[in-house]
């Protein structure tokens, strides 16, 4: 180990941090005007902005990694990094799924009339009927949804895509360690379509609960938590989608060694979480 | 992009140096300075809040203003005065106290850094917005800050977006660097009690803040997308809101503390010239500290309606957390228990914070005693509490903190008269304005409203002149820092004669580049 201290690599200077800011920034600023002024140019320019960004900041992390100039405490500091950096992600997903179960446990319940006997269902909506899944809600503003997904026709199919992609991402991975490049090729190609054909489904299923049920992200508490959630999740695969294109590019240009390729551990990593929060999703939002 | 000079070099000349900056020393300035300046916009408002209140009836201001300042003082001191500050402590010192070359993800860095201006921009810029700035509190609970809000909260989330990723890269950085990058002997249990702190903060943040973010956008999806996570007419519920900001807020009150814990427990030893009493005790006690701030937070919400068990559950957890805080207090007084003490600026810091912020804690542990929390919530009395805790305890860290590393950072001594000076008007400054709150409190005076009934008056006046002196004390602080830039005694390696730690082992000025090969540790 202690070896591994002489050399660690701090990049003198670099211009990718703070232009990232920048497309950050002109995102943030530009999804605020778009929403309350209707003008997207500003989040256009500022997405335009941050895919190039990705581009050229990991592109050059890839040629410092090509130049040697990393040593194995570097390789170290990245997959902490990337440890915690999946953490945070984890919390961000148990806000929602709090929300989720503080709603069913909690919230509904008490507009029932449950609780401490308080006034609430009395005062409130005296003639609301809380059951889950929550179609009818309290003010009966909302369109009520005329069904809901099933969940063991399209989310089932889902749950298999996503398992199956687990395993051949694994796969793939011992491939890579076995310095089988054609194999890893080949399986990596294979979970990239199952990711894909996992999106597709989720398309098709959200435009029948839209087409053909009327169940939108309007329509009350449910609505609102079974979009938000997998709707969250659905961005999280596009990302792990697109990361995982990235190293098969990166596989057919030869990148990668069967004893260093931090680069496909962490997107594996993050495909095998997104693959756990679907786990979460398909108990607690369709089937429970 | 990156240019090529090779990093034996000093720092780059021009602006470039800062805005290209990977160097742990630039970021940590840049993070001090951005927080003392955002110290001051938010200090402003708190003064145009105290004008407001001089005396009863409305003078100043009108209502609707009066509402942004309270929001925006707030938000600015949490997010943008404390928390930077403590950012910009931890870039400069991590690294020199674990002898690392600089963090572990210097690009990182600077990214996190670079988005807090911006968002801060962001968050100001709703002051010039139709219908003005924020003006639902701090605390931005649904729905006075979804269905009443002003159209500028669309903003105010996509701000809080921008802190809360520079908060979590910085954090993910710092325990990044702390678990990789200590010199091969520093064992855990042989770290700096800063670096325990900060490690332990840097895991609530990863931990919270995703949950702020994921909470804010609940709420642009209820304000513009039609859905009803806090509308009970849509089956939500309002008080799921106060469940999320507060299972983020508790903790968050603690990443305001934990750090000063630290700094507090490296200065108390040094002018004591004793070690620190009970090493481990501490980390334990921080350690659970923190686990116990995830289990507390309806505290906050004793009078919203929870039922039974959740009163006394919440009630007794809380108490609970006051036994390891506790402890640290007891272990820094015996700290300096027959030490041979001396008082320079720094210590005199930390001896008010350990009396002061004991004050915040017992009136804590009033408020958490939830039938009498009826009594007391949304009155002075816990805006007293907190700005307790808050002021003498976090700002008077980081205040102590600057005065005990300044040396170290610029190579001159700053100038003790007037570190002295700056520190008695605050101390003065600070009681005058906050010491009255308790008892206009528990008279019964509610929290943000700009106008109150005559028998406050006294009082309130007495804050409002303890809010003035405080207020303007704090530019002998700049001053100060202006000097010590500029010139002064030349500081030697050790700056103060009970002083340990690695950080002393490096010349005053700490140079550009600090153990590019890593020191020995006892
Ligand atoms: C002994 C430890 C502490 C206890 C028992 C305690 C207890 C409480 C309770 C029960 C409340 C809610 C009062 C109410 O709204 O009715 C409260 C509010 C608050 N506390 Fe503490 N506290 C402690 C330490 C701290 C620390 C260390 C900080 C920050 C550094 C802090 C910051 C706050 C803030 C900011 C609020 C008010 C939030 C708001 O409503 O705007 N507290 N505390
Ligand atoms: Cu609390």
């Amino acid at each position: 180990m202690k070896n591994s201290h002489e050399h660690y690599y701090v990049p003198s200077q670099s211009a990718w941090p703070i232009v990232a800011t920048f497309a950050l920034f002109f995102m943030a600023f530009g999804g605020g005007l778009l929403i309350n002024y209707g003008s997207p140019l500003l989040l256009t320019a500022g997405v335009g902005l941050m895919a190039y960004i990705f581009y050229g900041w990991f592109s050059k992390v890839v040629e410092e990694s090509h130049d040697g100039l990393y040593s194995v405490q570097m390789d170290n500091s990245f997959r902490l990094g990337m440890a915690w950096f999946i953490f945070s992600e984890v919390m961000f997903f148990a806000a929602f799924f709090g929300a989720l179960f503080y709603i069913r446990t909690l919230a509904m319940p008490w507009l029932n009339g449950e609780g401490d006997h308080a006034m609430t269902h009395e005062l409130l909506w005296p003639n609301f009927i809380g059951e889950w899944p929550l179609l009818n809600t309290p003010a009966a503003t909302s369109s009520v949804p005329s069904g809901l997904p099933d969940p063991f026709h399209l989310p089932l199919i889902n749950t298999v895509l996503l398992m199956l992609s687990s395993v051949t991402l694994t796969i793939a991975h011992h491939a890579l360690k076995d310095n089988d490049r054609v194999k890893t090729i080949r399986w990596m190609a294979i979970t990239l379509v199952l990711g894909v054909a996992f999106l597709i489904v989720q398309g098709i299923e959200y435009y029948e609960a839209y087409a053909h049920l009327g169940l939108t992200l309007e329509s009350g508490i449910y609505g609102s938590t079974f979009f938000m959630l997998t709707g969250f999740h659905g961005i999280h695969v596009t990302l792990g989608s697109i990361i995982l294109l990235v190293i098969l590019i990166r596989l057919l240009k030869g990148h990668f060694s069967p004893d260093k390729h931090f680069g496909f551990e962490a997107s594996a990593w993050y495909w095998h979480f997104v693959d756990v929060v679907w786990l979460g999703l398909f108990i607690f939002v369709y089937i429970v | 992009m990156t240019s090529a000079v090779g990093h034996h070099h000093g720092p780059a000349t021009g602006i470039t140096r800062w805005l290209f900056t990977t160097n742990h020393k630039d970021i940590g300035s840049m993070y001090l300075i951005f927080s003392l300046l955002m110290f001051f916009i938010g200090g402003s408002m708190a003064l145009v809040i105290r004008m407001e209140l001089v005396e009863p009836g409305l003078q100043v201001v009108q209502p609707e203003f009066f509402n942004q300042m309270t929001t925006m003082h707030g938000l600015i001191m949490v997010f943008g005065a404390v928390m930077p500050a403590f950012v910009g402590l931890a870039n400069w010192m991590v690294p020199l106290m674990i002898g690392a070359p600089d963090m572990a993800l210097p690009r990182l860095n600077n990214f996190s850094f670079w988005l807090l201006p911006f968002a801060f921009f962001m968050l100001l810029s709703t002051l010039v917005m139709d219908g003005g700035a924020p003006d639902f509190g701090w605390t931005f609970y649904a729905p006075l800050s979804t269905t009443y809000a002003p159209p500028s909260v669309t903003f105010f989330i996509f701000a809080i977006h921008l802190a809360g990723v520079s908060s979590i890269l910085g954090a993910i950085n710092v325990i990044v660097t702390i678990m990789n990058m200590r010199a091969p002997t520093m064992s855990y249990m042989k770290m700096p009690l800063f670096v325990w702190t900060w490690l332990i903060t840097a895991f609530l943040l990863v931990a919270v803040m995703p949950v702020l973010a994921g909470t804010v956008t609940m709420m642009l999806t209820d304000i513009h997308f039609g859905t009803s996570f806090f509308d009970a007419g849509g089956g939500g519920d309002p008080v799921l809101f106060q469940h999320l900001f507060w299972f983020f807020g508790h903790p968050e009150v603690y990443i305001m503390i934990l750090p000063a814990f630290g700094i507090i427990s490296q200065i108390v030893p040094t002018f004591s010239r004793k070690p620190l009493f009970g090493y481990a005790s501490m980390v334990y006690a921080t350690s659970s500290i923190a686990l116990l701030s995830f289990t507390v937070w309806a505290h906050h919400m004793f009078t919203v309606g929870i039922p039974l068990v959740g009163e006394l559950f919440f009630m007794y957890a809380t108490m609970l957390i006051s036994v390891p805080t506790g402890v640290k207090v007891f272990n820094w007084v015996a700290t300096m228990f027959r030490g041979s003490m001396t008082f320079e600026t720094p210590m005199l810091f930390a001896i008010a914070f350990i009396v002061l912020f004991t004050i915040g804690g017992f009136s804590g542990l009033m408020l958490a005693i939830s039938p009498a929390d009826f009594q007391y919530h949304d009155t002075y009395f816990v805006v007293a509490h907190f700005h307790y805790v808050l002021v003498p305890g976090a700002v008077f860290s980081i205040m102590a903190a600057a005065y005990y590393w300044m040396p170290k950072w610029t190579g001159n001594m700053y100038d003790e008269y007037l570190g002295k000076c700056h520190f008695w008007c605050s101390f003065v400054g600070l009681n005058l304005t906050f010491f009255p709150m308790h008892f206009v409190g528990l008279a019964g005076m509610p929290r943000r409203i700009p106008d109150y009934s005559i028998q406050f008056a006294d009082f309130n006046l007495v804050s409002s002149l303890g809010g003035f002196l405080f207020g303007f004390s704090q530019l002998i602080f700049v001053l100060v820092v202006v000097k010590c830039v500029k010139g002064g005694k030349k500081a030697e390696a050790v700056v103060w004669e009970g002083a340990e730690g690695l950080e002393w082992q490096v010349p005053s000025p700490a140079p550009y580049h600090t153990f590019e090969t890593p020191p020995e540790v006892k």
